[in-house]
C-alpha cells in the first residue's frame, strides 16, 4: 500500500539573484512500513524535498510545481491548517541537531505534552502518561525525571531519544528525518539507528531518512535514492545500488567512503565542488565533475531503467550476479 | 540558587562600596566640600562649627570613613533650602517617581510587545514598516520635546489633560497613589506616557529582534513540524524566549526611567525626585544631590540585582551554570 | 554569505555569485531602503545648511547690533525691524528663527561630532588595550565598563555637569565620560573574535608586529561596528546636550543650541506662542531622526549576521 508518492515535485527559491531550483522534479513512491534513503551532498536539495512534503520551506522557497501524495490526497494546495493538522500527527519529523530543536525554555513534558494536545483532544494526565510511556518507548530511563528536565539537562544522545519519542507521540504513518544522527557520536549514532529502526518497525511507519552518508542507510533503507542539484540521479533497492551503483556520482559517492574490504587502496574522490545552483549548466548537472561526460550531456538525460533508474547518457553496466 | 543570590548581592555590595568612594571623592576632590556641604550664605563660625561636626578638619581616610557613617545611619545632611534631613526629602519625593516609572513601563510592555510581535511577524508589510520607523521615532525623539508638544496639544489647544502636578491621590490596598482618583489619572497619563515613549520604541525594537532570531531558530521550525497551532507556537515557544531579552532590559531600563524622570519630571511639574534634583542643583542645594545620588546608585544596584534573579528564573540554562560553577 | 566576506581575502567565492565590489553592493543595499536614502538626504541637507549659515541667513543671532529687542516673540512671517521676513518667526529676545536654528544646528553638531569622536578614540584604545592584554588588566577595563554601563548615560552626564558647571567644553568631557564605555565595550568584543580568528594568527605566526597585526587586521574589522555605533552615539550625544541644555545645566544663554532655544521658548507655549519651542524642535529632531535612521540601515547592511 502506497503511502507517500511524489511526482515530479519542484521547490525553487525566489531569491534577488535568481530563482534557485533546489527541487527540479524529484519522483518517489513509499510504501507501507518501508524505509528510504534519501542520499545526497549538502545543497542537493534533500533537505528541502523532506521540508516540502511538510509543507515546511521557509521564505523565499515554495513548491513551485508536481504532487505530494499522501494516502491519495495531494498536499500541495492545501491550507496551512489542514497541513498543520497532519503534521505531527500522520507525518512527523526528526531534525538533524538535537541541541537546536527542543526549546530550551521549556521543560520535556511541555514539549511532549503540547504535540499531543494539539492533534488529539485529551486530558492532561493522559497526554503526560502518553509522553512517560513514549520515552520508555525509545529507550530512556526513568521517563518519569526526564519529563522534569529542560533540554541542555540531558545529553545529545538523549535529547534525539526524546526528538524521536515526539514523532512518534502521534502514531505517525510517515516520518521524515533529516540527517538525525549527524550531529551525534558514532557509537550514539548506532543506537539513535537501531532506536529509529525498530520504532518504524514497531508502529509500521514508513520512513525517508535524509543523509549524505551512504554507509549509515546501506544497513538501514529498503531503497535509496541519490540525489545531485535538485534531482534523483539514481534511484533503486538498496542492496541493488551499493552493488550495482550506475551513475557515475554514486559510483563517486561509494568510492570515497572508506570500507574494510578495500583496506590499502587510495581512496576514491569526487573532483571539482558542488554545482552553483543559481547558474547550473545546461544537460546533465554532474557533467563538469564527470569522467564519462561527452557532448551528449548537454541534453538533459531522463531517468531510464526498470525498479533501479538511473538518470545518465553513460551508465555504468550492471555488473551480472 | 541560594548560592546564586549570595553571589550576586556581594557583588552589589562590592559596587556601592566603588559608587560610594567615587561620588566621595567627587565632592571632596573634584569640588570643594566646604562648599559643597555648607550653606553659602552661612556665617564664618558657623562654617567652623559644620566643619568639625562634619569632620572636614580630620584627615582624608577618617572623613571617608565618617562619610560611610553617615550613609550608613542614613545621614546625608541638612538641605540648605528646606531645613530637613536630606534623605528624608527624597523619601518623600520617591513614591510620585516610582508610580510614574511603574506606569510608564506598563504602557511600554502593553503597547510595545504586540507591536513588535506583529513587525517581526510580517517584516515586509507596510504596516511593519511604519512600526519600525514610529520605534525610531519613538527613542529619536527628545524626551523634552515631546513633552512640551503633548502639553501643547492636550493641554493648551485641546484642553483635555492638565499639564502639571500630581493632582488627587487616594489610598487603595494601603497603597497611596494617584492611580486611584481620576483628578490623579489625568494628571498621570501626559507624564507617564512622555517617560514611556523612548520604552515603547525600544520593547518595539526587541520584540521584533527577537522574533526574527527565533523565526529562524530550529525549535520553531520543529515546533511546527509538531503540527502546533500559530498561537501556541508564538504564544509558547515564541514569547518565552524573547520575553528574556524583554525582562532584563525593562528590569535595567526600569533604573533609566527614574533618572529620565528628571526630564518628564520638570517639564510636567510632577513632584518626585527627579524634579527635586533640578530643582537641588541649580539652587546649589549640595547635601540633597549627594543624597539623590546615593539613593539612586542603591536603587540601581537593587533593580540589577532583582533583573539577575528574575533572569535566572527565566531562562533555566543561567541556572545550571552558576550552579555547576 | 559569513563575516568572512568582509575580509578582502576570503571573498573570492561571494565574487564569483555576484560580479560587483564590495563597495557597489554596500550601496546597493543601502539604496533598498527608501526611507534610509530620504534619511541621508536630509542629513546631508542639514548638515551643508549648518556649515553654510552665516552666508545664507538675514542675521547674525550673536551680534547683539543685529538682534532688535523690538522684534521679541513675533509670529511667523512678521516683517523683521530691519526690513525682511522673518518666516519662522523671532524668539523671546528678538533673534529670527530662522537664522537662531542654522546657528543652533551648527553648535548642537559640533558638541555632537566633537564628543562623539573623543570618546570613540578613547573608547577603541582602551578596547584595544583591554583585548590585547588580556588577563587582570582586561578583567579590570570590563568591570569598569559594566559598571559604569549599568548606570544611564543622562544620569552620569548629569551629575558631570552637576560636578563640573555649564559651558561647552564642561558638555563635551561630560558626554565623552558618559559615552566611551560603549565603543569599548564593542572595539572589545569585536577584537577578540577577529584576534581568535586564523588569519591573525597566520599574520602573528609570519612574525608581524602586534601594532601591524592591530591596525592592519584588527582595526579594519571593528569599523563596521563603530560606524553603527558611532552614528546611533553621535544622535544620543546631541539629544543629551539638548536635553541638558534644556534643563538649564548645559549650554548657556550666550551658547544657543538648540536645546538652549527650545528651553527659551517653553515659557510662551501656554499663552499659544508655539513657534519658539516647535521650529528648533522639528530641527533638533531631523537632525536627530535622521541619524539614527542612517544608522539603523548601517547596521542592517554592515551586520553580516542578519544577511541572507
Amino acid at each position: 500500500m502506497t503511502v507517500l508518492s511524489v511526482e515530479n515535485l519542484q521547490t525553487h527559491f525566489f531569491t534577488r539573484a535568481g530563482v534557485i531550483k533546489a527541487v527540479d522534479g524529484v519522483d518517489f513512491k513509499l510504501d507501507r512500513g518501508e524505509v528510504m534513503g534519501l542520499v545526497g551532498e549538502s545543497g542537493s536539495g534533500k533537505s528541502v524535498t523532506g521540508f516540502s512534503i511538510l509543507g515546511l520551506v521557509d521564505q523565499p522557497g515554495r513548491v513551485a510545481g508536481g504532487s505530494i501524495r499522501f494516502h491519495g490526497e495531494d498536499l500541495v494546495g492545501k491550507s496551512e491548517e489542514q497541513l498543520r493538522k497532519l503534521r505531527g500527527g500522520k507525518i512527523a519529523m526528526i531534525f538533524q541537531d538535537p541541541m537546536m530543536t527542543l526549546n530550551p525554555v521549556l521543560r520535556i513534558d511541555t514539549q511532549m505534552i503540547e504535540a499531543i494536545k494539539a492533534h488529539e483532544n485529551v486530558s492532561k494526565r493522559e497526554a503526560w502518561e502518553r509522553a512517560r510511556d513514549g520515552l520508555g518507548a525509545v529507550g530512556i530511563p526513568s521517563p518519569e525525571e526526564r519529563l522534569r528536565a529542560y533540554p541542555h539537562q540531558l545529553s545529545g544522545g538523549m535529547r534525539q531519544r526524546v526528538a524521536i519519542a515526539i514523532a512518534f507521540l502521534n502514531n505517525p504513518d510517515l516520518i521524515v528525518a533529516d540527517e538525525p544522527t549527524t550531529a551525534l557520536d558514532v557509537t550514539i549514532q548506532a543506537q539513535i539507528i537501531h532506536v529509529a529502526q525498530k520504532m518504524c518497525h514497531e508502529r509500521g511507519a514508513a520512513m525517508i531518512w535524509i543523509t549524505h552518508d551512504l554507509a549509515v542507510v546501506a544497513g538501514l533503507a529498503n531503497r535509496i535514492s541519490v540525489m545531485y542539484a535538485g534531482r534523483v540521479v539514481e534511484q533503486g533497492d538498496t542492496d541493488d545500488v551499493i552493488d550495482n551503483p550506475r551513475h557515475p556520482y554514486t559510483v563517486g559517492l561509494l568510492g570515497s567512503v572508506p570500507s574494510a574490504n578495500r583496506r590499502g587502496e587510495p581512496l576514491m574522490q569526487i573532483p571539482g565542488m558542488t554545482p552553483n545552483m543559481l547558474n547550473l549548466p545546461t544537460g546533465c548537472a554532474f557533467q563538469a565533475r564527470c569522467s564519462r561526460a561527452s557532448d551528449a550531456c548537454k541534453q538533459a538525460p531522463v531517468p531510464s531503467g526498470e525498479g533501479h533508474l538511473v538518470r545518465c547518457f553513460h551508465p555504468y553496466e550492471r555488473v551480472s550476479a | 540558587m541560594t548560592v546564586f543570590i549570595i553571589r550576586r548581592l556581594m557583588q552589589a555590595m562590592i559596587v556601592v562600596f566603588l559608587m560610594s568612594l567615587i561620588v566621595f571623592f567627587g565632592v571632596n576632590v573634584i569640588g570643594n566640600p566646604v562648599d559643597m556641604l555648607i550653606n553659602p550664605e552661612a556665617d564664618q563660625a558657623e562654617i567652623e562649627r559644620t566643619i568639625r561636626a562634619l569632620g572636614l578638619d580630620k584627615p582624608i581616610a577618617e572623613q571617608y570613613l565618617f562619610f560611610l557613617k553617615g550613609i550608613a545611619q542614613g545621614d546625608f545632611g541638612k538641605s540648605f533650602i528646606f531645613g530637613e534631613p536630606a534623605l528624608k526629602l527624597i523619601l518623600q519625593h520617591l513614591p510620585a517617581t516610582i508610580e510614574l516609572a511603574l506606569v510608564s513601563l506598563l504602557m511600554a510592555v502593553v503597547l510595545g510587545i504586540p507591536l513588535g510581535l506583529y513587525a517581526g511577524l510580517f517584516p515586509e508589510q507596510g504596516i511593519s514598516r511604519t512600526i519600525m520607523a514610529s520605534s525610531i521615532l519613538g527613542f529619536s525623539l527628545p524626551t523634552f520635546w515631546v513633552g512640551l508638544m503633548l502639553i501643547m496639544g492636550f493641554s493648551v489647544y485641546l484642553g483635555w489633560l492638565p499639564s502639571t502636578g500630581r493632582g488627587e491621590t487616594a489610598v487603595f490596598l494601603g497603597i497611596e497613589s494617584s492611580l486611584w482618583t481620576w483628578n490623579g489619572l489625568s494628571h498621570l497619563l501626559l507624564p507617564a506616557l512622555n517617560l514611556a515613549l523612548t520604552n515603547i520604541g525600544l520593547v518595539i525594537r526587541l520584540s521584533r529582534a527577537g522574533v526574527r532570531e527565533a523565526m529562524h531558530q530550529e525549535y520553531i521550525k520543529f515546533a511546527r513540524a509538531k503540527g502546533l497551532p500559530t498561537h501556541r507556537i508564538i504564544g509558547v515557544h515564541l514569547m518565552k524566549n524573547i520575553m528574556i531579552p524583554i525582562v532584563t532590559v525593562l528590569g535595567l531600563e526600569f533604573g533609566n526611567l527614574l533618572a529620565f524622570s528628571v526630564v518628564t519630571e520638570t517639564i510636567f511639574a510632577w513632584p518626585g525626585m527627579g524634579k527635586l534634583l533640578i530643582d537641588s542643583l541649580l539652587q546649589l542645594d549640595r547635601p540633597v544631590v549627594v543624597a539623590y545620588l546615593m539613593i539612586i546608585v542603591l536603587l540601581f544596584v537593587a533593580i540589577n540585582l532583582l533583573v539577575d534573579i528574575v533572569y535566572s528564573i527565566l531562562d533555566p540554562r543561567v541556572r545550571l551554570r552558576d550552579q555547576g560553577a | 554569505m559569513t563575516d568572512q566576506s568582509l575580509n578582502p581575502e576570503d571573498n573570492t567565492a561571494a565574487q564569483a555569485v555576484l560580479v560587483e565590489t564590495p563597495f557597489q553592493r554596500f550601496v546597493s543595499e543601502y539604496a533598498d531602503n527608501k526611507i534610509a536614502v530620504v534619511s541621508l538626504v536630509v542629513l546631508v541637507a542639514i548638515v551643508v545648511l549648518a556649515i553654510l549659515a552665516p552666508w545664507i541667513t538675514p542675521q547674525n543671532p550673536y551680534d547683539l547690533a543685529q538682534v532688535s529687542i523690538m522684534d521679541a516673540a513675533q509670529p511667523p512671517g512678521t516683517e523683521a525691524f530691519d526690513g525682511y521676513t522673518m518666516w519662522l518667526g523671532s524668539d523671546g529676545a528678538g533673534r529670527d528663527l530662522y537664522s537662531a536654528i542654522l546657528y543652533g544646528i551648527r553648535i548642537s553638531l559640533m558638541v555632537g561630532l566633537a564628543s562623539g569622536l573623543i570618546a570613540l578614540i578613547i573608547g577603541t584604545a582602551i578596547g584595544l588595550v583591554a583585548a590585547y592584554a588580556g588577563g587582570r588588566v582586561d578583567t579590570l577595563i570590563m568591570r569598569a565598563v559594566d559598571l559604569q554601563l549599568s548606570f544611564p548615560a543622562a544620569l552620569i552626564a548629569l551629575m558631570l555637569v552637576a560636578a563640573l558647571g555649564r559651558g561647552i567644553d564642561k558638555i563635551i568631557i561630560a558626554l565623552v565620560v558618559a559615552q566611551w564605555a560603549y565603543y569599548a565595550r564593542t572595539v572589545r568584543a569585536t577584537a577578540l573574535v577577529e584576534s581568535a580568528k586564523e588569519y591573525v594568527e597566520a599574520a602573528r605566526c609570519l612574525g608581524l608586529s602586534h601594532g601591524r597585526v592591530i591596525f592592519k587586521h584588527v582595526l579594519p574589522n571593528c569599523l563596521a561596528p563603530l560606524i553603527v555605533i558611532g552614528t546611533v552615539q553621535t544622535a544620543s550625544a546631541i539629544a543629551l546636550e539638548s536635553t541638558l541644555s534644556f534643563l538649564g545645566v548645559g549650554l548657556r544663554q550666550t551658547e544657543p543650541s538648540l536645546g538652549v532655544l527650545i528651553s527659551s521658548g517653553r515659557e510662551y507655549i501656554i499663552s499659544g506662542r508655539y513657534w519658539i519651542s516647535i521650529f528648533p524642535g522639528i530641527a533638533l529632531l531631523l537632525t536627530i531622526v535622521s541619524i539614527n535612521l542612517v544608522g539603523d540601515q548601517l547596521r542592517d547592511v554592515l551586520n553580516p549576521r542578519l544577511k541572507k
